[in-house]
């Protein structure tokens, strides 16, 4: 009896909450994300024949390390003048699923916590947007190896 | 003249799957509410799998810069490497596979940070 009564006012309160919350407008950002992250793979992947061209002899595997480098390193000056942020509230994980939000992640973490010292104000806080994405990372890429080398071991 | 028609196909190819990934995390953040570090572990962890079963390969021939920029790429490279370290070096390239296939990267954001924390003051807040 109470349990549902507890319920039935539980549902009220959501509602109430979604009346009240505003709501992003779906589409429209949606499109934002779409032609921002659309645009940074495009810089990227321009920035890579460019490299391909002037390279010619280094491996693909490099090129692409030289190339991500080079958006990180733009992406974290971005956040440094101050332009990375205006375009992460306009395109949501259009700036921040690339690498470069990444970087920006630990850049504007970086510089916020900077009054706090260098230290235990800047350094600590570098990670702590990224630090989920490495340690997932690390440990699910440890896995994946492991996984790869009992397979090997088992079927020689 | 069909190398240039080539590559822009490819740029097409590469704003669409690339716009795609980041418009379904969007999708995710106004839907869901799931906060933008879980859907990086999420996309992160999604990379990996993919990586792992052996199916990436195949999407970044077709889609390069793609799928390489967003983060489910960093995912795919660290379990690449890993991957790879164990093929060569056995239980302990499992572990140090993924990292130094990354280590570029991550060097380059870190100093990178580093440096931009020190000339730089936060504008706005």
């Amino acid at each position: 009896m109470q349990a549902e009564q507890i319920k039935k006012r539980n549902k009220r309160y959501d509602k109430y909450v979604e009346a009240v919350s505003p709501k992003t407008a779906m589409l429209p950002s949606l499109a934002k994300s779409f032609w921002v992250g659309g645009l940074t793979c495009v810089i990227a992947q321009i920035i890579f024949e460019l490299y391909t061209l002037a390279f010619p002899s280094v491996s693909e595997q490099a090129i692409i390390g030289f190339t991500l480098s080079t958006i990180i390193i733009i992406a974290v000056f971005l956040t440094g003048i101050g332009v990375f942020d205006k375009l992460g509230r306009y395109a949501g994980a259009g700036a921040f699923l690339p690498i470069t939000g990444f970087a920006n992640a630990m850049a504007s973490a970086g510089m916020e916590f900077r009054s706090e010292g260098l230290i235990f104000g800047s350094q600590v806080k570098f990670f702590s947007v990224v630090g989920p994405v490495l340690v997932n990372g690390i440990v699910w890429s440890t896995v994946a190896g492991l996984i790869h080398s009992i397979i090997n071991a088992v079927v020689g | 003249m069909p190398i240039i028609l080539d590559k822009i196909l490819l740029l097409i190819i590469v704003f669409a799957v690339g716009g795609l990934l980041c418009a379904i995390a969007q999708l995710l953040v106004v839907r869901t509410k799931i906060s933008p570090a879980r859907i990086l572990v999420v996309f992160l962890i999604a990379g990996i799998f993919l990586e792992t079963i052996g199916v990436f390969r195949y999407i970044r021939e077709f889609a390069h810069a793609g799928v390489t920029v967003p983060i489910i790429g960093f995912g795919a490279s660290l379990a690449k490497g890993a991957i790879e370290g164990a093929k060569q070096h056995g239980f302990i390239g499992a572990f140090s596979g993924g990292l130094t296939a990354t280590a570029l990267g991550i060097g380059i954001a870190v100093v990178s940070s580093f440096i931009v924390t020190l000339a730089f003051k936060p504008k706005t807040k």
